[in-house]
Order: structure tokens, then sequence, then C-alpha cells
């Protein structure tokens, strides 16, 4: 993996990528978490795919967070990052709010989008069946919200810490404050911006994948986003929570190659 | 010196196992445990506690907004400052405030607070929070991040709604008005307006670009509040303007008795209820991600809540609570010897005086609030005597002739 900095324009904003792997072209964007430390999904992707996971502003080294506000403005933000990079038919995949992004760019711009690949996306908000407020977590309710084995999760994330611990707490509050603060712009306090009234508009081949044991996005959304879109494929990944392609990504690479 | 008495208004029957029954005092602490017919009498009797302390002299007497809470009860303080413009003549009203960043449009807390001015003749203090991240942003649904870009908008809004003798267009991010057109419009041209903050640079110079009053409202204490406060001053000498303490306030629990024995005696338990059942706010609702910026949060200067879930509340003893001036508690010598180091290492002009905490029954609050007035309040009234015991700039500006209330029966 290697870092590479796009500089847009005439924003100026600059974009950390992350690059991997040769082979077709395909984007990664990132859920509310950003990237893991050494992505297993971006490694295992990597080995059959020329992967291009840009960092949201907010995110990593990424600037220009103060001038994204709505979903419109993240939206072709995406789209502009998209184009930026040069990609070739891109298979673009987007994990849960990386989901939504792509969702959305593809419901707007159905030639620059024709390849999708939904991983438990956000988005959607079905009343009898609420998704957790991942703004209120604190670090050590994290991996069991994310991971079907949490333990194995939590030396993913690598996280955990004392919040009693003055320095940790800072640490992790300014962490989160650029983090969390961007995702909540869509995400906060339902992360529904609409998105359901555009998914018909969706003429892209997509594929949604899904873990059989999410309890941050239950499963049932997936079915949701396969009746909504209607070139779609749902797959679902047996003992994999929310952050699906991190706890199973060779199921998940396996799924991709299958479909595209 | 100008005092005011300050009422958060808790619920006072939250029970003794609340701690272990409950994660959170705010948010998601379920209604049920609030009684309508309970909630009758609490509120007129704190609306009584007001009204009393504007009888034995303090100068003004405050109210705030929360939400969601059984912390304090008044989701519209501009509710309970209008019964008070009816039942009282003299006192500053200070609402403190309304967090502008929720109205929609904000162009209601221009209107609201014309209204109490007008009502009160002119005794109106306007507070002007950003509000707590419990409030604001899991209660009321803001977006964290841009909450703070839309509370600037709102104060924009509200300034100029009230400088306005004509209707104006506003076209706002967040509020878009073809008509802004605030009838009435106050007594007090511009009402003094107070700005609580928790330590931000931002707001330290927001303070002083509009010369408003910076506070501070900790429950930690005027020795902790000391390095926070000593960055406001630093700014204000950086800054160039004067220093007239009445550009700051500090509110600061109150327990006032005969002797120090008899004040841990009758106010002991009523402060344990306090610092244990009201500030107990589960941490993750103490700052949602992108409600402080990312500057503020590397000064280390958190939110009161989220200092308070990082404490030791429950090991705490009434002596650690008095001795690291947690509170200013005992006969009314001690306490006037602690606000006299409190008023001068903070060089404040405002005190709100936390005087009613947790539970505490009426006749306490009264018999607390009488001493404070008669033995304490004297010895400290001129203690900027440089400054006359008054800044013009940060106090109400009643009109001459009020109309003189009377109840309905005369």
């Amino acid at each position: 993996m290697k870092t590479r900095f796009l500089t847009l324009k005439p924003s100026g904003v600059r974009i950390q990528v992350i690059e991997a792997g040769k082979g077709r072209d395909l984007l990664y964007l990132h859920g509310a978490g950003g990237h893991m430390p050494a992505d297993p999904l971006i490694a295992a992707l990597a080995a059959k795919y020329r992967v291009a996971a840009p960092l949201l502003p907010g995110y990593g080294q990424s600037t220009g967070e103060d001038g994204l506000r709505d979903m419109l403005d993240i939206t072709l933000h995406g789209l502009d990052v998209l184009g930026a990079l040069k990609l070739k038919k891109p298979i673009v995949v987007g994990h849960s709010m990386g989901g939504m992004i792509a969702a959305e760019m593809a419901a707007i711009a159905r030639t620059e989008v024709a390849n999708l690949c939904l991983l438990a996306p956000a988005g959607l908000w079905l009343d009898d069946h609420p998704i957790a407020d991942i703004f209120s977590k604190l670090p050590y309710e994290l991996p069991g919200l994310l991971f079907h084995d949490a333990e194995a999760g939590r030396k993913l994330l690598a996280s955990g810490g004392d919040m009693n611990d003055p320095e940790f707490l800072k640490q992790f509050l300014v962490m989160n404050a650029r983090r969390l603060g961007m995702a909540g712009k869509i995400l906060f306090p339902i992360p529904d911006r609409g998105l359901g009234q555009r998914l018909h508009r969706i003429t892209a081949r997509t594929l949604i994948v899904w873990g059989t044991e999410d309890v941050l996005t239950p499963p049932v959304y997936g079915h949701a986003f396969k009746r909504a879109i209607s070139k779609s494929k749902l797959v679902r990944i047996a003992k994999a929570g929310h952050a699906v392609g991190q706890e199973k990504p060779a199921a998940v690479l396996k799924a991709i190659k299958e479909f595209f | 010196m100008k005092f005011t008495w300050f009422h958060l208004m808790p619920w006072p029957h939250m029970p003794d196992d609340f701690r272990q029954k409950h994660r959170s005092v705010w948010v998601d602490l379920p209604n049920r445990m609030y009684e309508p017919e309970l909630g009758h009498i609490a509120y007129h009797q704190y609306l009584d506690q007001l009204e009393y302390a504007e009888s034995v002299g303090f100068d003004g007497i405050g109210v705030n907004e929360h939400h969601a809470n059984a912390y304090g009860l008044m989701p519209s303080p501009n509710i309970m400052a209008a019964t008070l413009t009816r039942r009282t003549s003299k006192a500053a009203l200070v609402v403190l405030g309304n967090s502008i960043a929720l109205y929609n449009p904000p162009l209601r807390v221009a209107e609201e607070m014309a209204m109490l001015d007008v009502l009160s003749g002119g005794r109106l203090v306007a507070g002007f929070p950003v509000g707590t991240s419990m409030d604001t942003n899991y209660a009321y649904g803001t977006i964290p991040a841009l909450t703070r870009e839309k509370y600037a908008e709102a104060h924009d809004l509200i300034r100029k709604a009230w400088a306005a003798e004509e209707p104006f267009a506003f076209n706002g991010r967040y509020t878009k008005l073809r008509y802004v057109n605030c009838w009435p419009k106050p007594i007090q041209r511009l009402p003094p307006i107070f700005i609580p903050g928790g330590g931000s640079v931002e707001t330290y110079d927001f303070c002083l670009d509009n010369t408003y009053s910076y506070s501070y409202l900790s429950y930690s204490g005027y020795l902790r509040a000391k390095l926070l406060m000593e960055g406001y001053w630093k700014r204000v000498a950086e800054r160039k303007v004067d220093e007239s303490p009445y550009r700051a306030g500090f509110a600061q629990v109150i327990c006032v008795a005969d002797t120090d024995a008899e004040a841990e005696r009758l106010y002991g338990p009523h402060v344990n209820y306090f610092y244990n059942r009201c500030l107990h706010v589960y941490p993750g609702f103490a700052d949602a991600p992108g409600y402080r910026t990312v500057k503020t949060i590397q000064t280390g200067a958190l939110s009161q809540f989220t200092q308070a879930a990082a404490r030791d509340y429950p090991n705490m003893s009434w002596k650690d609570l008095v001795d690291g001036r947690y509170v200013v508690a005992g006969s009314p010598e001690t306490v006037r010897q602690q606000m006299e180091e409190l008023i001068k290492t903070l060089r404040v002009g405002n005190i709100f005086c936390l005087m009613h905490v947790g539970n505490m029954p009426n006749d306490k609050v009264r018999y607390s609030t009488r001493l404070f007035a008669e033995k304490v309040m004297p010895h400290l009234r001129n203690l900027w005597p440089e400054w006359k015991n008054h800044d013009d700039r940060f106090w109400v500006h009643p009109m001459n002739e009020p109309v003189p209330l009377r109840v309905a029966a005369e």
C-alpha cells in the first residue's frame, strides 16, 4: 500500500489516497471510522484490483472538511475525486457511510458509476429496525458493534484505552471530532438524507453485501436496498458483522470477483 | 459586585440507587420518573425561591435552558422568566440563556427576549449559550460539526433584528427570511449579553469583539477555574481592552449556615445529590464528535460534563468538596473569605450563586439564601472600588417609571 495526494481544483483541497494492487480499477470509499490500520479489505482487494482508496476530508491527512456540509456537497466531492483519479470504468465500492456516498454518486451520475458495490451501506432508516447511535458510543463499545467476533475486532481497531486517562480522552476526542464530526454531517442524528427517494435512479449493476450478524445496521436493510435498486444482487456473508469487508475480506473479494 | 441568584430547577425525586440503575441523568433517562403533580409543586417552589431572592436583595435572578433531563427542568427558560416579570420589580432577569442555534427561525429568540424585556420594564440580561452537547446535539438533533456555524448565524440575525427599524431580508445558510421584522423590540435597545463559555479562544474573542460578558459556569469551583480565567484575562490584555471585572462571571455552589459544622449537617446530603445524581451524565453524551473544535479540544478545555464524567464524585466526601472548593460552604465568615478569594483570583464582577442544590428543601434554601444576603453579600459589594460596583455596559437599564404591578385580587 502506498499513499499519494490529490489536489482538487479550484478549492486546493488535498486528498490523501491509499493505492494498492494491479488490475481492473476499483474505487473504495471507507465508512465513518475511516481505514483500519493495514486495512484487511484493501489488502484483499489489491490481490485482484488496482485499488484507489481516498480519505474523506476530516480523515487522515485529507483536508477541506469545512467546505462540505451536506449530502450534495459530499456526493459531488466524491465525483470530483473519482474524476481526478482518472480511473477507467471502475467498480465503485463503498462501506457503510462510504456505501451511502457511493449510492448517491450512482443515483446522480449514472455514466460515471456503472458498477457499484455496497457493503452494508448507510442511508436508509426503517422505524422498526433502528440503526445504533454510533456517535454516543465509547471506544470500548465499538468492536462489539462493528464485528461479529468482537475480540478479533478489538485487535484490528487497536483502540480501547481508558476514558479516565485525560490524555487518552483528549486524543480520542480530537480524532473523533475530525472523523465523526465530518460523518455527522450526513449520519447525525439519523443516517437518512433522502437516499430512499433516489435509489430508483441507480442504473449501475449493483452488488449488495451484508454480514448476517450485523448489529449496527441489521441485515433487513440489505433487502430494502435490493428492492429499490433494479439491477442488484444481495450476497449475505456468514459470521460477519457490520465491518463485513474487514472481518471476512476473502469472502467479500470472492463475491465481487464473481459479480463483476 | 453583582450577585445573581441562579436556579437550575433539578428534578428533586431521583432515587438513592439512581447511579446504579441509570447510565445518564440526561438524554435517555426515561421520563416515567417525572411525576407531573410533583413537578407542579417543584416549579412553584422554585419560582417562589427566585422571587424570594429578589426580596432579600440579590441583583439578579437567573434561569437557563436544558432538554431531556432531570438535571434542569426548563426547556423554555423564557416561560419561567415571563412568570417572574409579573412578580418581581427590581432584580435583573438573567436568562442564561436561549440556545440560539436551536430555534427555527432564531428570530424567535429576538422576539421572545424582546417580550421579556418589555414585560419586565427593561430588566432582561440575555444569555446566548451554544448549549450543552446533550441538549443541542442529542436531544435537539443539531449536527455537531455545524452547531457553531449555525450559532454564529443565529447571533447575527438576532442582533440585526433588534437593531433594525424597518423590515429587512436575511439570506443565511440556515435561515432565509424575506421579511425580518421584530415586533415587539426591547426597551433596552441592546440588552446586556452574557455568553457561557468553556475555555475556547474563539469565545473569548467573540465576547471581546461584541462587549459581552464571559460567564464560566462551572461546578468544579474556583481553584480549577483559575487557569481558564487566566486565559481569558490574558486575551483581554492582548486585545488591549479595559479590564473591567464585569467582563466576566462565575457560577458557584454556595451553602451558608451558622457554623461550618451546621453547613455540613444541613447541606451535605443535597450537595451529594447534586454531584452524584444531577451531574451523572453518560460520557458518550457529554461531547458529540464535532461539537467542539479540534483547536478547543487540543487546549484541553473539556466540557463541564466531560469533566464530571472523568471525576470521581462518588468517592468525594463533603470534606473533599469543601476543601477543594467545589462548593463554598460554611459559616458566613468562612463563605465571605472564600468568596472574596474567588472574586479576586478570578477577577469576576458577576457571581451566579447556586444556592438551591440538588434536592434541597425549601426551608434550607431560604435559610442559606438569607444568611448569604444579610451576612455575606454586604461585605463583598465593593471589592472593585475603582469600578464603583457597576459597569453600565454589562448590566440592565430598566425604564424609569414601569407600571406598578398588582395581584388580581386588589
